[in-house]
């Protein structure tokens, strides 16, 4: 089991546990929804590898690795 | 591309004094991508452009209609994820509706994401329970399996739900009648945090209550005390007129609030907000909304296929290619058509100038300068123009923009760029002007300057007709099938090379003059969008293709006056064209150009259109040219004066990296408010375009 969203595998679905970033970042993460114990799941990725797009709150979201991974996962 | 008259124009903000009275005042918030745009057109009919992307509106638009008697002002203000301001457009939503004196404000919502929505509605209904809640895109929700009862969520938040399908134009007629009806309302549906953080509220809003005497409300207020956001605080104090956290009263009482906040062990009260407003849509969404996720299988095969390691760059490629292709082939036999026809006309003016006894050289300067760069202008810039933009504006209806922007954001991240900076380039493809105002959709202040000073490098429509010209006269000719396509394939060619450049000069930037961490870009991607066909055409046509060839016309017209005059006056035994090309021969002839084309290049900077007229005047002028009817002929005239397909090269790289024009110049001052990065968009293109130009002389 992944323990953030960076390590969230394509089309895994998981429930977030917390917001590790600080500030503006935080502040913007949990406004798009990704607040704890909402529901996410990993849809695809940029040819890369990096951005990763995420189902969120019914839209979809897309992050960088280095951002992602300061989305911690429950359980 | 937000290419209107609005955004590049004078009219590039909305000024509250101008316009008619208004008998009420409307707001109209909403999140990103909602289609906030489109019901403001909807309801008051003004053309405004909108597109499918994420942060698109990036002026404050105002606009009109009449209903019942009664004039409405509606503002269409930025759109936000939040209340609390994180980027400067969320902050001028915010503002305008704190503060901004509407008496009314509608949020426009996305059927489909509804909880999310209502995150921003129920910040909203915080700050003001003189709401109207359209529900839009209820038809996309339909299709997706999704139904919004939208009059359960009605009297679950307090407030008129309005269900709109706005690009149907379904639900406009009622909107505008609720409008019309809306009786202000004492409160509306409260969301409340939890047993702590309400305690320590409720005491504060008691005293703010006496002190704010109805001019902010004193729940809002509390609230955002205790959340203790800087930057909103800012905002509110400002509106106030003093330091709302010092006043003498409300300073005990705030630190009495925030001491039983730390003694119940609330640490974190922007998360515990967030948390709660999110667990309030949440379970207003339970109740109102039936249906799954809105995002289907179709559109993930589509959204993987279009981002796949194997197939996402290969498609953006073949894409731009194919546009390229189907611009370059369709545009020539018009562009002849077009041309002829100006030459007929134009014979008919010069048989009237002469029998109105015109003086010769009269006649010649309206004939040979007006008319002849007015109708190269028209008839080489229309075609592309007309043909390329409609197609462009499809890619950007159905949502292809964002797909761009995600995949390309890795290259963008190692320059230490922001991603969207991708949206903003594709702007320029239009008009630069409004690539570098509609840079404002990047939060970060550092990434945003990149992203402006580096606009000018992909080449505008201005440009574009320049490029076409310039590679079917002297590098690939022909005009079978393979000679469009190998025509197409060079054109991309160049684009690649804006873009190359576009890459490089934000990295060299972001390790010299505007070092930085690179900052966290969230990114929607809207789901994709079947567009109105139709209204594409229609809207692309008016709303860009003629406005930017008026433009250009505009200048065109008198600056073929200036050239001709210049070309054909004689000052002892030169001419004054004659004096400053040849002056500056030496440094065209270094970089691979000539004079000639490098005064029509300093010549074009109020548009760039007319480099190519300038180019042929002034040859024309000292030699025995006659008529330009078609490429084959300019081409003549060309190599007449010395072209070869190096020249050509030369001319096509510098035509894609030099100064930007006037417009986009004054736009930089504008959004930077410096005369050093003006200075700096305006030199790090030339450089560059020097540089490459000068390599390219020496090598061929």
């Amino acid at each position: 089991m992944a323990s953030n969203l960076a390590g969230l595998g394509v089309s895994s679905g998981a429930i977030v546990g917390d917001i590790t970033a600080f500030g503006e970042l935080r502040r913007r993460l949990m406004d798009l929804g990704f607040t704890p114990g909402a529901a996410v799941r990993c849809l695809f990725a940029a040819p890369s590898g990096d951005p990763r797009a995420y189902m969120i709150r019914d839209s979809v979201i897309a992050l960088r690795g280095s951002d992602a991974s300061l989305v911690t996962l429950a359980g | 591309m937000g290419l209107t008259l609005r955004s590049v124009g004078r009219g590039a903000a909305a000024d509250e004094k101008s316009g008619p009275r208004a008998d009420l005042s409307v707001a109209l918030a909403g999140n990103p991508n909602v289609g906030k745009s489109t019901v403001f057109n909807a309801l008051t009919g003004l053309r405004q452009h909108t597109g499918n992307w994420s942060g698109k509106t990036v002026v404050t638009a105002r606009g009109y209609y009449d209903y019942n008697g009664r004039t409405v002002a509606v503002t269409d203000i930025p759109g936000a994820y939040s209340m609390r301001a994180g980027s400067a457009e969320e902050e001028a939503a915010r503002d305008y509706i704190a503060f901004g004196g509407a008496d009314l404000t509608v949020v426009v919502c996305d059927a489909g994401a509804l909880e999310r929505n209502l995150n921003l509605a129920l910040q909203i209904l915080e700050l003001t329970p003189n709401v109207i809640l359209a529900v839009n895109l209820m038809d996309e929700a339909k299709k997706r399996g999704i139904s919004v009862d939208t009059g359960g969520l009605s009297r679950a938040l307090g407030v008129p739900v309005i269900p709109m399908a706005a690009r149907r134009g379904r639900g406009v007629e009622e909107l505008r009648a609720a409008i019309d009806g809306f009786e202000p309302r004492p409160f509306a549906y409260t969301v409340r945090y939890g047993e702590s953080l309400e305690h320590a509220a409720a005491g504060l809003e008691l005293t703010l209550e006496n002190v704010l005497d109805g001019r902010l409300g004193a729940r809002y207020a509390a609230l955002r005390l205790l959340e203790n956001d800087p930057k909103t605080l800012e905002s509110v104090n400002s509106h106030l007129g003093f330091d709302l956290a010092a006043h003498p009263r409300v300073s005990p009482a705030l630190d009495r609030a925030r001491a039983e906040l730390a003694d119940a062990g609330v640490r974190d009260v922007p998360g515990l907000l967030i948390s709660g407003l999110y667990s309030a849509a949440a379970s207003v969404r339970a109740r109102c909304v039936t249906g799954g996720s809105g995002y289907g299988e179709g559109q993930l095969k589509l959204d993987r296929f279009l981002t796949r390691r194997s197939t996402g760059i290969p498609v953006m490629l073949l894409l731009l290619a194919l546009i390229f292709f189907i611009t370059v082939k369709g545009a020539n036999a018009p562009s002849d058509w077009l041309y002829a026809l100006f030459e007929r006309i134009g014979a008919l003016l010069s048989r009237g100038l002469s029998a109105l006894g015109l003086p010769g050289p009269v006649h010649d300067a309206l004939i040979f300068g007006v008319w002849r760069v007015l109708s190269y202008v028209v008839s080489v810039m229309l075609p592309p123009m007309a043909i390329f933009f409609p197609m462009f504006t499809l890619l950007e209806d159905l949502g292809y923009l964002p797909r761009v922007a995600f995949n390309l954001d890795s290259g963008f991240r190692k320059a230490g760029a922001c991603g969207k900076q991708c949206l903003t380039m594709a702007m320029g493809f239009g008009c630069n002007a409004a690539g570098v105002v509609g840079c404002r959709i990047i939060d970060s202040k550092r990434e945003r300057l990149i992203a402006v000073l580096t606009n000018s490098l992909v080449p505008c429509n201005g440009r574009f007709p320049i490029l076409i010209a310039l590679i079917t006269m002297f590098l690939v000719t022909g005009s079978g099938l393979g000679s469009s396509l190998l025509a197409s394939l060079a054109l991309t060619a160049f684009i690649l090379l804006g873009v190359g450049m576009t890459l490089l000069i934000s990295r060299i930037l972001s390790r010299t003059v505007l070092k930085g961490q690179a900052s966290s870009p969230t990114l929607e991607l809207p789901p994709f969008r079947r567009p109105k066909i139709g209204e594409v055409v229609v809207r692309s046509l008016f709303d860009r293709t003629l406005f930017v060839l008026g433009r250009a016309a505009a200048v065109a017209a008198p600056a073929g006056l200036l050239i001709w005059l210049a070309a054909n006056l004689r000052v002892g035994d030169t001419t004054a064209l004659a004096a400053v090309t040849g002056a500056l021969d030496p440094v065209g002839r270094f970089l691979g150009l000539d004079g000639v084309i490098l005064t029509a290049f300093i010549l074009g900077l109020p548009a760039n259109e007319t480099v190519i007229p300038i180019i042929i005047m002034a040859y024309a002028a000292s030699g025995s040219f006659q008529g330009y009817e078609n490429l084959d002929s300019l081409r003549a005239l060309l190599t007449q004066n010395g072209w070869t397909a190096v020249t050509a090269v030369c001319t096509a790289v510098f035509t894609v990296l030099h100064w930007p024009c006037t417009t986009t110049l004054l736009t930089v001052k504008k959004e930077t408010g410096s005369l050093k990065w003006t200075a700096l968009a305006a030199l790090i293109p030339t450089l560059a375009g020097a540089i490459l130009c000068a390599l390219i002389a020496r090598i061929f």
